[in-house]
């Protein structure tokens, strides 16, 4: 039913959010649990840095990540000195690109789940002679579930929308970096509203499943809790 | 024996703790004091939950805390009972109470958790999440859980606080029966003159982060110095022995170091130990044994002091001889009476509690 095109730029897409949903959640429970516990001068400023991209133009950050790991950018250094080449317009780059840009959309939820946990049940792991590692595995995660459910699906439909970060980044290259977003406004602008419309209606329909499945999940675990 | 040996120092925003204490190898040590005196936070030094700047703590002979060691509280063979419960809420009530006991090495296991849940009643609750257990339920598992992990120490944190009087009274038979079966000492942090007269061995008072006073519940209690209790809470404890039972008038008499009262037949054996408390309240004076009165319970009595208490009140400390119970009384009777430490009087005992 999808055009050869369109069906390289769904898997592409699916592919890309898959990658970046699990480095986000790699790399956003660590943040989380940092910031949900410090009490360090530290905190405003990194919690600052994390929510940017909710109000930065993507293509504001899109055009620092360019810069920056182009061959003549900081980060553009350090790939090349090890070998990796330069990483925009790379499938690669992408995912750095998206990583940054959809952060805050996984370490807000999972950050308020450890901080309505709170301290009390991890004393209470710690007198019953618990280590800190043994009191995040089993209190801490399991406690915080609902809120890494959320984050899991919020990053993974944020990205999937995503648009200017990865026209920036990735440029447009079928196969490679063209994305679901991006090939729609290719497509508008060639003027093929049809096959646009095949792949916007793809995009909604999943916005809204997912954003369903969320809130009636939630709202099943709000439930629970009570 | 010493069992603990406790110095902090430490000062917190608007609030500074110095204190240094000895605490006996076996019994229940109540920690009691106003709210905002310090009880709580010395009992989170004690488990390593906070650290004193500057911190001196052994627990049966091994260091927890000194200038250069500090023991992390899941490394101290502790049991510590919260005053909100905190069960851990994603399991059920024997998940909670293995959650300690799996991490726990069986070499050092010598507690069964069959017989702590038998102690406090628990076995219909099993497989209950905490959600579906009643505030004195919770209180009950939370206790066996910290029981569970075979401690050298059990701290609690005014486990009946959050309590109403009915769950209260639930759950205080247990904390008795655990008194009698533990061979561990015990910190109980309690704000209840109530909780303490009848739980506790030892009694430090705290005030202002300082230790104002300690010793035995019934020593600190006959002092009108310390304001233990408030207005009607006033009152004496005393260590007895039952001496008989009047069969005819359903009465029992126990005796106690210059003394002995009557009062509403008990189940207690002839010889048994009890603690007996009088009110304040419950105490007047003569100074000529009354005869033609109703009340039964008539001793004499030298003034030991007196202090005020309110602007009509006066507290009058009385010596049995060997024993100390309050009387409270009118400043206009103290006048009257022409009271005055040394005066032999007799003390009119209306009512006597047992514990």
């Amino acid at each position: 039913m999808f055009s050869a095109a369109n069906l390289a730029a769904i898997v592409l897409t699916l592919k890309l959010a898959s990658v970046v949903t699990l480095l986000l959640l790699l790399i956003g429970t660590p943040i989380a649990w940092w910031l949900a516990n410090t009490r360090s001068w530290l905190k405003p400023p990194v919690e600052a840095v994390v929510a940017l991209p909710f109000v930065l133009p993507p293509s504001v950050l899109g055009f620092y990540l360019l810069v920056s790991m182009g061959p003549n950018g900081p980060v553009g250094h350090v790939t090349q000195a090890l070998g990796l080449g330069t990483l925009p317009f790379t499938f690669a780059g992408l995912v750095v690109g998206s990583v940054f840009y959809s952060l805050p959309f996984v370490v807000q939820p999972i950050q308020n789940a450890f901080a309505a946990i709170g301290p009390g049940l991890l004393e209470a792991a710690a007198t019953l002679r618990a280590r800190p590692w043994d009191r995040f595995a089993t209190v801490a995660l399991p406690l915080a579930r609902p809120g890494f459910v959320t984050a899991a699906v919020l990053g993974f439909a944020h990205t999937v929308g995503e648009f200017g970060v990865v026209l920036m980044v990735g440029g447009n290259i079928p196969g490679r970096t063209q994305v679901v977003s991006v090939q729609i406004y290719d497509h508008v602008e060639a003027l093929e509203y049809a096959q646009a419309h095949e792949l916007a209606i793809v995009l909604m329909a999943f916005s809204f499943v997912t954003l369903l499945l969320l809130y009636a999940v939630n709202r099943r675990v709000a439930a629970l809790g009570a | 024996m010493t069992a603990l040996v406790a110095r902090f120092r430490h000062c917190y925003p608007g609030f500074g703790l110095d204190v240094d204490v000895r605490l006996p190898a076996r019994g229940v040590t109540a920690l009691f004091g106003p709210s905002g005196s310090g009880k709580t936070t010395l009992l989170r030094l004690i488990a390593g939950l906070e650290k004193a700047a500057d911190g001196y703590l052994t627990v049966g002979g091994a260091v927890w805390q000194d200038a250069n060691h500090f023991v992390a509280t899941h490394v101290r063979p502790l049991g510590y009972v919260f005053q909100d419960a905190r069960l851990f809420p994603h399991l059920d009530v024997q998940r909670n109470l293995e959650y300690g006991l799996r991490r726990v090495p069986p070499a050092s296991r010598r507690v069964s958790l069959d017989g702590v849940i038998d102690l406090l009643g628990i076995g219909p609750l099993m497989h209950r999440k905490p959600d579906r257990l009643s505030g004195g339920e919770r209180q009950r598992v939370a206790i066996a859980r910290a029981l569970a992990v075979s401690p050298s120490l059990l701290l609690m944190d005014e486990p009946l606080a959050a309590l109403d009087q009915a769950r209260k009274q639930e759950v205080l038979p247990y904390l008795e029966r655990l008194h009698d079966a533990l061979e561990i000492p015990v910190v109980y942090v309690s704000h209840s003159i109530d909780e303490v007269a009848r739980l506790a061995d030892h009694l430090l008072v705290l005030d202002a982060g300082r230790v104002s006073a300690q010793g035995t519940p019934a020593e600190l209690m006959a002092r009108d110095d310390l304001h233990l209790a408030r207005g009607d809470e006033i009152g004496s404890l005393i260590e007895a022995t039952v001496a008989g039972h009047d069969d005819a008038y359903q009465l029992t008499d126990v005796v106690f170091p210059g003394g002995r009262v009557s009062l509403p037949r008990q189940a207690a054996a002839v010889g048994e130990r009890v603690r007996i408390r009088i009110m304040a309240r419950d105490v007047s004076l003569t100074l000529a044994a009354q005869t033609g009165t109703s009340i039964i319970n008539i001793l004499p009595a030298r003034v030991a002091r007196i202090a005020e208490a309110g602007p009509s009140q006066s507290l009058v400390a009385l010596d049995l001889g060997g024993t100390a119970i309050l009387a409270r009384v009118t400043r206009k009777s103290v006048d009257a009476l022409g009271l005055n430490p040394g005066l032999a009087v007799h003390a009119q005992i209306k009512g006597v509690a047992i514990l």
